[in-house]
């Protein structure tokens, strides 16, 4: 027993022993005690602009670091809030903790003043939410929070503290680590993978011809590059990975088939659609991923190594479905082929030599130009200047999908974007939090000009604790991706998509305090970026001004084969679109 | 360009659609209901009755969902009900043998003895009961299964219904067939 705490000390007691360094938030009414303990806490307490904000830079902290983010909010308005940033959280299974104010115990259900239903809100977008009604249970509410937060699938798990119990007095005692897992009885994640299972696997990939790994966020979120480096080496296996699995498996690698699915690369959509054996590792078939279902990779068996139950067989029935934590699991399984191995280089050495020949064929490419800035090219000189060691925060649209393509990712969380829900104005401030839980790495920002000006409002917090990311704003004056969209399905007919009044984003950056640089020529990307590079006290933003109508190719239309994807950029007089096959 | 060959599509898994009992036993936490109602609308499934109530454990509630769905919807609703942290454990009785009980209160018109005499043959049939009478209504009680309680409806229908409340199904597995079932029921 201590002596008797605040509820709001409990709050700040569990944060230290949770062994968090950092929380972004923004107060407001009824989460003032909690800020009031803060103030005295030994860790960073970051005040955005924006609880969005917050809660995006608590996720790219927790992307970059692989810890568990924490966000804080007031009630009602600070807590909706919240529900974008942490719907985004929850589609790409990021750990995160929110804790949020809620109006005091009596008034709750009497639409007082900021109150929101936010359990009710909150509920289909958390992996878990929690409402406390005793302060009794506050500790252990909180332990429990981050216990199911950061294990088993990740996600993020909100706890809504009545103002009256943060402010009530009362002693307790820490829960422990054993007291939080028994106090869960429903929650037992599987980690281990069913050894028989296993079994099939290994055989499976010691009889497939034409295996292809398809590598998702999951392997990131569970460590284990090192595990998949191994497995494709020792079996001979060439590697896709989602957008969410990009670093899992180095780009730079002979192995590595780059991205697959609707931006993916022609080699890796190539490889996928004929193989004979999928290993589907910590990936979830999106359909942004399969396209047209029934002709996902059409003749292949399918492995299917996921953490979550619900994952397996949802969209597309699995041969082996094996569940466990995907560094366990590959472990298992290379041990299991190291045991019983086969003439591996001898058996793939067709199949390698098909996937050199289309990657010969449609490597990745675009039409340059030394008149006007291709977004490629930026992208592909900040590749170059940060040697790809960078970290790549990307908002949505399609520099996200260029940022996806042009640069070569080495490292896991080393790419970090809103791949499952798609939200604008993610990119930059989860580069924020990157950079404040990474500051040993340069930290790009990757946004859309449309992207960018959803969150815009934060660069005073980067300004505030100078947090010195490089954004760069691949600046095409048009919700780009809706416009392809439009160009490609709506006959060029341009609803709503041109952003032609924008702010003067040079000006903007300096009237926050930051650095405002622009490129309006090739010539002078470098020059930006070198100078920008230089910069390590503040955030720099750079207004690349690019190519308007440049497509995002390749590209497979939603709900359509990978043999249809379009390939080349449409010229004058040429059909509208350019099919493989039919 | 079409240096690709056209494979083969990926064959349909065939879709038998038919009606499922689940059963459900859930921490009896603030809020649990709405989590699994939640659930079904968020993602669409249809719920065709849900009963909840206590057990002989205190913190315990156990919630009995009928649902219909081919065999990927049904596989997908109980991995998605095991996912929620609350639940203790969920398992699908529709082919073990199983107790199925649902309870109904049917307010019937009574226009005259006749009317009077058949209902309560009816009753006397399907082992119902009055349970309150009043001028010119009955109001029965019954239990048993689904089929029974809609076939007793279909009889009393042609006298007039002025109000009818129904329970839902609740349903048990027979403990014969529990034993062999009692491990690995959340995964």
């Amino acid at each position: 027993m201590t002596k008797e705490k605040r509820g709001a000390d409990i709050v700040v007691d569990v944060l230290i022993k949770e062994g968090v360094d950092t929380v972004f938030g923004l107060p407001g009414g009824a989460i003032m005690e909690v800020y009031d303990a803060l103030f005295d806490a030994p860790f960073r307490n970051v005040l955005t602009r924006h609880e969005q904000a917050a809660c995006h830079m608590a996720d790219g902290y927790a992307r970059a670091t692989g810890k568990v983010g924490v966000v804080i909010a007031t009630s009602g308005p600070g807590a909706t809030n919240l529900v974008t940033g942490l719907a985004t959280a929850y589609m790409d299974s990021i750990p995160l903790v929110a804790i949020t104010g809620q109006v005091p115990r009596h008034y709750i259900g009497t639409d007082a003043f900021q109150e929101a239903d936010v359990i009710g809100i909150t509920r289909p977008i958390t992996k878990h939410n929690f409402l406390v009604t005793d302060i009794k249970d506050l500790p252990l509410i909180l332990r429990q929070a981050f216990y199911i937060a950061r294990t088993g699938r990740p996600g993020p798990v909100l706890v809504d503290i009545p103002k009256d119990i943060t402010q009530q007095k009362t002693t307790y005692k820490m829960p422990t680590d054993e007291e939080v897992r028994e106090s869960l009885p429903g929650y037992n994640p599987h980690t281990e993978g069913n050894p028989v299972q296993i079994k099939k696997a290994a055989e499976l990939i010691r009889k497939a011809t034409r295996p292809v790994l398809y590598v998702g966020g999951g392997a990131i979120l569970s460590d284990a590059a090192e595990e998949i480096y191994k497995l494709a080496h020792l079996a001979q296996i060439p590697v896709t990975t989602t957008n969410m699995g990009k670093g899992a498996f180095p780009e730079t690698d002979p192995l590595s088939l780059h991205m697959l699915g609707m931006h993916g690369t022609y080699y890796a959509n190539m490889a996928v659609y004929h193989s004979d054996l999928l290993i589907a590792v910590g990936a979830r078939f999106d359909d942004r991923v399969t396209g047209k279902i029934n002709e996902f990779a059409p003749e292949a068996k399918i492995i299917h190594i996921d953490i979550d139950p619900a994952s397996i067989s949802k969209t597309i029935t699995v041969d082996v479905p094996i569940v466990g934590d995907v560094k366990n699991v590959l472990r298992k399984l290379i041990k299991e082929l190291e045991e019983k191995p086969v003439e591996w280089i001898a058996a793939r050495e067709q199949w390698l030599k098909q996937i050199n020949e289309w990657k010969e064929k449609h490597p990745l490419n675009y039409r340059k130009s030394d008149k006007i800035i291709k977004p490629q090219a930026v992208i592909e000189e900040i590749y170059n200047i940060t040697n790809g060691e960078a970290i790549i925060s990307a908002g949505v649209g399609q520099h996200q999908m260029w940022a996806a393509m042009f640069y070569k990712y080495k490292y896991p969380r080393q790419f970090l974007n809103s791949g499952g829900l798609g939200t604008m104005g993610f990119g930059f401030p989860a580069a924020v939090g990157a950079k404040i839980g990474r500051p040993d790495k340069t930290v790009f920002a990757i946004e859309g000009d449309g992207s960018f000006i959803m969150n815009v409002q934060d660069l005073a917090t980067a300004v505030q604790y100078r947090v010195p990311v490089k954004i760069a704003i691949i600046n095409n004056g048009f919700l780009g991706m809706v416009r392809q969209w439009q160009q490609f399905f709506y006959d060029s007919r341009y609803a709503s998509v041109c952003l032609s009044v924008q702010p003067d984003f040079v000006k903007l950056a300096e009237s926050f305090g930051a650095v405002g640089l622009r490129a309006t020529k090739p010539s002078e990307v470098r020059e930006v970026l070198l100078k920008a590079m230089e910069i390590n006290d503040r955030p720099v933003l750079m207004d690349f001004v690019v190519d308007r109508e440049e497509n995002v190719l390749p590209m497979v239309p939603a709900g359509k084969s990978y043999r249809e994807m379009i390939l080349t950029p449409k010229q004058k007089g040429e059909a509208e679109t350019m099919y493989l096959v039919g | 360009m079409s240096d690709i060959k056209v494979l083969k599509v990926r064959p349909e898994p065939e879709k038998v659609i038919r009606k499922h009992i689940i059963t459900v036993k859930v921490q009896h936490n603030f809020g649990v209901l709405a989590r699994i109602t939640g659930l079904f609308a968020g993602r669409g499934y249809n719920i065709e009755s849900l009963t909840v109530g206590r057990t002989h454990e205190p913190d315990i509630a156990r919630i009995t969902i009928v649902v219909e769905g081919d065999e990927r919807v049904i596989e997908q609703i109980i991995k998605q009900l095991r996912r929620l942290i609350e639940t203790l454990k969920v398992k699908d009785i529709t082919d073990l043998p199983h107790i199925e009980r649902e309870l109904a209160l049917i307010k019937i018109y009574t226009a005259d003895d006749r009317t009077r005499d058949e209902i309560m043959r009816l009753v006397s049939i399907f082992r119902a009961k009055v349970v309150d009478v009043s001028t010119d209504s009955y109001t029965v009680e019954i239990t048993g299964d689904n089929e029974k309680i809609e076939a007793f409806i279909n009889l009393i229908k042609p006298f007039g219904v002025k109000e009818m409340a129904r329970t839902g199904t609740l349903a048990m597995v027979r403990e014969s067939a529990n034993i062999k079932m009692e491990k690995g029921d959340k995964e």
